[in-house]
């Protein structure tokens, strides 16, 4: 039999409690472990969003105190401003084709690496984990990408003929978002990445040993009936950091391909967000933006837990 | 369904684990995933060995044109020079250094301990603070960029601009330490807190006791992308007095300038990184030899 486990079971300690006061009596110890994240996190990070949501509404040049416009910027956004499309359809192109890429590549290494010799694993996620701790080191992608012959992809293609003139990877508007995407996969063995390898590490060897009894015969079984399903609450942390790391891309574009890109070819919604938030001081905007950017993250993230719910069936 | 299999080690050997030898890939498979292994290995560790190799540069091969990979005639003086630029700044540097640890580890370990123990209140109880978890996985979908004028508003109300406090307080409750401790304490038996809370545990002992220890993998992880976020964040505009800023700020002083500084600059940032692989390595090696079942199996 293989054996499931269920994760979201709690020790219920009779249900919710009528009064207050009995609640207290019986649960102080817990609201008093987890009092200072309750209160650290709405004063500094609930109330800032819920601020910066009001402040979408607004026109706010950090100046002057922010004048109430109701959903006007929303309206300009739709609207108004061609630059925004553009970013729109480039976030959501980089998210839906990077996003699920860099989730699978994420798994797929750290199961692979799961299987070395600890000494020989915590080296080779060590080197895996290289560009994340390095943080925004891009420049060697620069001399990988660089438009004239010299640029390392270039000078290769020259050398055995597949093209006569240099490409102009980085200022080109059909491969700019190529070239982001390519770079965005290769940082993507972050966060979600280590959470895997963690979680790889805590799923029972004996359900292996139950699993083999029941004729579970390859590799693969194994990965689907026992591995995903004993891994879910990892699978789903991985998901949401997976999406919010997609939809965010906006440092690698800028280092790349600049700021702004040619066009705005290569333009996306967080740097637009900092265009008007850092740059145009027009706050209220990109507030606004932010709010749009997250409602599209949360579309996803349910969409994805509805996947997710159904690994291992 | 409870089955006890207490201290049950794992044995490991190159690539095959203990029960599992009936799942033999073949010798084929092996070397194909040891090829696959060693080229994204070797694309993944690039920019690391650039960086380094850039860092031992002298300023000529630095914009040797094309730019080479390798070095030609490793030197140290952009080392030394980075020592020297150091020495002079106004505030001694070992003022940043003291900073930028004190922040860190004030923060580390308080974002694993804070994170922990609410996590442990939302993974096993149903409390009236459930709402906790919903909020803080919808909260990492936002983006921080527009949160920072908030922040400083609120910092500004409690008087804590240009204090160390204004680094620490707004970081000190991580949402995704919250999300990451969560998914590993749900997955910690039940069977375990009951069989605590019957020997007399109370919950505070229960949570030092039983649970950190059998989420152990999970908040090491916690403790490498924690430091290593905080070690790489600069006072921003939240400090502006030169003796409480950190160790980037200090460092960013001295590189921001001519070109000439370009080899300081990276000497700096293999230096910057230094601390943050020295912590992986040593917790990613506590990760995999602690590893045994927790006792008790669901």
């Amino acid at each position: 039999m293989i054996m499931t486990k269920t994760n979201s079971k709690r020790i219920l300690r009779g249900g919710f409690v009528a009064s207050t006061k009995d609640d207290w009596r019986r649960n102080h110890q817990l609201y008093i472990l987890a009092a200072p994240f309750v209160v650290f996190f709405s004063l500094f990070t609930l109330l800032p969003i819920l601020m910066a949501v009001v402040l979408s509404f607004t026109n706010y040049n950090m100046l002057e105190f922010p004048a109430w416009q109701g959903i006007e910027n929303y309206i300009k956004m739709f609207f108004d401003d061609d630059v925004f499309q553009m970013a729109l359809l480039n976030t959501l192109k980089i998210a839906v084709i990077t996003g699920p890429l860099s989730y699978i590549f994420c798994f797929i290494m750290a199961w692979l690496i799961n299987e070395l010799s600890p000494k020989l694993r915590s080296f080779v996620t060590l080197v895996f984990y290289a560009p994340a701790l390095t943080g925004n080191i891009y420049f060697i992608w620069q001399y990988i990408f660089s438009g004239d012959q010299y640029g390392f992809l270039n000078n290769f293609l020259m050398q055995n003929g597949f093209v006569l003139e240099p490409i102009q990877w980085l200022t080109d508007s059909r491969y700019m978002l190529t070239v982001i995407m390519i770079v965005q996969l290769w940082a993507s063995l972050g966060i979600s990445f280590l959470s895997f390898i963690a979680g790889l590490q805590s799923v029972d060897v004996s359900m292996y040993e139950a699993a083999a009894i029941d004729g579970i015969r390859n590799r693969w079984q194994e990965m689907w009936y026992i591995t995903l399903p004993s891994m879910k609450p990892q699978l789903l942390f991985g998901a949401i950091m997976q999406i919010s790391g997609s939809f965010s891309v906006g440092d690698i574009s800028s280092s790349l391909v600049g700021f702004p890109s040619k066009g705005y070819a290569a333009h996306t919604i967080v740097l637009h967000i900092t265009d008007y938030g850092t740059i145009r001081y027009e706050m209220g905007y990109a507030c606004a933006l932010t709010v749009v950017l997250f409602l599209m993250m949360l579309l996803f993230k349910s969409v994805v837990s509805r996947i997710l719910a159904k690994v291992g069936e | 369904m409870v089955r006890s299999n207490i201290a049950r080690k794992r044995h490991h050997s190159f690539l095959s684990r203990a029960g599992r030898k009936n799942q033999t890939r073949s010798v084929w498979g092996n070397l194909f995933i040891a090829m696959l292994l060693i080229i994204v290995g070797a694309f993944m560790a690039l920019p690391l060995v650039y960086a380094i190799l850039n860092s031992f540069k002298p300023i000529e091969e630095l914009f040797v044109y094309p730019p080479r990979f390798y070095v030609k005639r490793p030197v140290l003086s952009n080392y030394t020079m980075l020592f020297k630029l150091v020495n002079n700044l106004m505030v001694p540097f070992s003022r940043y250094i003291f900073n930028s640890v004190m922040v860190c580890i004030v923060l580390t370990v308080g974002q694993i301990l804070i994170a922990s123990a609410a996590a442990y209140t939302v993974s096993k109880y149903h409390t009236k603070l459930n709402w906790v978890f919903h909020v803080v996985v919808i909260a990492l979908l936002f983006n921080g960029t527009v949160l920072a004028i908030p922040q400083y508003i609120i910092l500004n109300s409690f008087r804590l601009i240009n204090t160390p406090f204004a680094y620490i307080l707004p970081s000190l409750a991580s949402a995704l330490g919250l999300f990451l401790m969560k998914q590993f304490i749900d997955q910690v038996p039940d069977a375990l807190l009951e069989a605590a809370k019957i020997d007399g545990a109370n919950h505070y002992q229960t949570f030092w006791r039983i649970i950190m220890p059998s989420v152990k993998p999970a908040w090491l992880t916690l403790l490498i992308f924690s430091f290593q976020a905080i070690w790489s964040k600069s006072g921003g505009s939240i400090i502006y007095n030169e003796e409480l800023k950190l160790l980037p700020d200090a460092i960013s002083q001295v590189i921001s300038g001519s070109l000439e500084r370009q080899g300081v600059s990276v000497a700096g940032s293999v230096l910057l990184i230094l601390p943050p692989i020295l912590l992986f390595v040593l917790s990613q090696s506590n990760v995999i030899e602690t590893m045994t079942s927790s006792g008790i199996k669901e």
